[in-house]
């Protein structure tokens, strides 16, 4: 049988806005997999959003859903967390929304490792504004606002995340569908904060503007750049230039924040 | 043993037209007809289900029995 997404639609939500060709739709069943595998209640799954593209998944989502500020996705759910511990908190968002106006929120939700799971689709740029250049636009590549190519170096979203104390990273692409949602379902599971960073294609605003003829070409170029974390054990640094690792990146067990909260109000009652 | 034919289900209204369907299927299964999605030859179909995966529009349905 098919799989029946439809039960984790909101009724009359489809079609999407998303543009024809865009990664975010892929990503979107990925998660609906996931949580199905997982066999979540709808009431005790939360999924927050901030804005722009990837941020509109939530408004299709039939569960407990939260659109918020510019950025401040990790800030509200962080909120809905501590209130309701035993929700699970599923945070969306895109590369701008998360890595540059979040930018704060979201390294220290990492180094909090609070219970949540942080998708993270990177499309290399702000799609729904305009096309600005945002911190994964690669050096050199064409925005709105570099017409001329970005001097900037990119951000590696998975390697900052590790950085600043996630304790679960791993990354996925619009292409590798499939793996998708064992991705996703794996960091819901873990107890922490954990971030799926999905390579995702943005057609309108990115590819146009950086030569792709089409969605089957940024398709393909996401093939090609992919490697497997155990498939890249086994290559020289010289044949890994260019590409990037796909898989589970890092994983390790250390204190969760509500579980340490819960702590700090015995004491504090205690000591009363 | 007679080969029984999956059924593969086209929503047209969500169907936009990318063509990621048509370019990844391994066997040609799908073509566009005029701006949405359209089964060419079902005969062909090894039910992989890659269209359904990477359909980002929730367009395509395939059952395998």
């Amino acid at each position: 049988m098919a799989f029946d997404y439809d039960k984790w639609i909101r009724p009359g939500k489809l079609p999407h806005i998303w543009c024809p060709g865009c990664g975010h739709g892929i990503v979107m069943k990925g998660l609906i997999r996931a949580l199905d595998s997982l066999q979540l209640k709808k009431e005790n799954t939360a999924i927050v959003s901030g804005i722009g593209c990837a941020s509109r998944l939530p408004g299709y989502m039939d569960c407990c859903t939260l659109h918020t500020a510019h950025g401040r996705a990790a800030a509200f759910a962080t909120g809905v967390k501590m209130a309701k511990p035993e929700m699970n908190v599923i945070l969306v968002g895109g590369d701008g929304d998360g890595t540059a106006i979040g930018g704060n929120h979201f390294i220290h939700a990492c180094r909090r490792n609070i219970d949540m799971t942080y998708i993270i689709m990177n499309n290399y740029i702000y799609g729904m504004t305009g096309g600005q250049f945002s911190p994964a636009t690669p050096t050199g590549h064409k925005a709105s606002t570099t017409p001329y190519g970005n001097p900037d170096p990119a951000f590696d979203i998975a390697k900052l995340a590790i950085g600043a104390g996630a304790t679960f990273v791993a990354r996925g692409t619009a292409y590798h569908a499939a793996q998708l949602d064992k991705l996703i379902a794996e960091a819901i599971q873990h107890k922490g904060f954990s971030v799926v960073e999905i390579l995702d294609d943005c057609p309108t605003t990115y590819g146009r503007r950086n030569k792709y003829k089409s969605v089957v070409e940024m398709m393909n170029r996401l093939k090609e750049v992919a490697v497997p974390v155990k498939a890249a054990e086994k290559m020289t640094a010289e044949q890994l230039q260019g590409k990037v690792l796909t898989g589970v990146l890092y994983k390790e067990e250390r204190a969760e924040y509500t579980a340490e909260y819960a702590k700090v109000i015995e004491r504090a009652q205690a000591a009363k | 043993m007679e080969k029984t034919l999956p059924k593969i289900e086209i929503i047209e209204k969500y169907c936009k037209g990318c063509h990621i369907c048509v370019e990844f299927c391994p066997k040609q299964v799908l073509e566009m007809k005029g701006f949405v999605v359209a089964v060419k030859n079902l005969e062909a179909c090894i039910k992989c289900m890659q269209c359904e995966l990477r359909c980002p529009d929730f367009a395509i349905k395939v059952s395998a029995e």
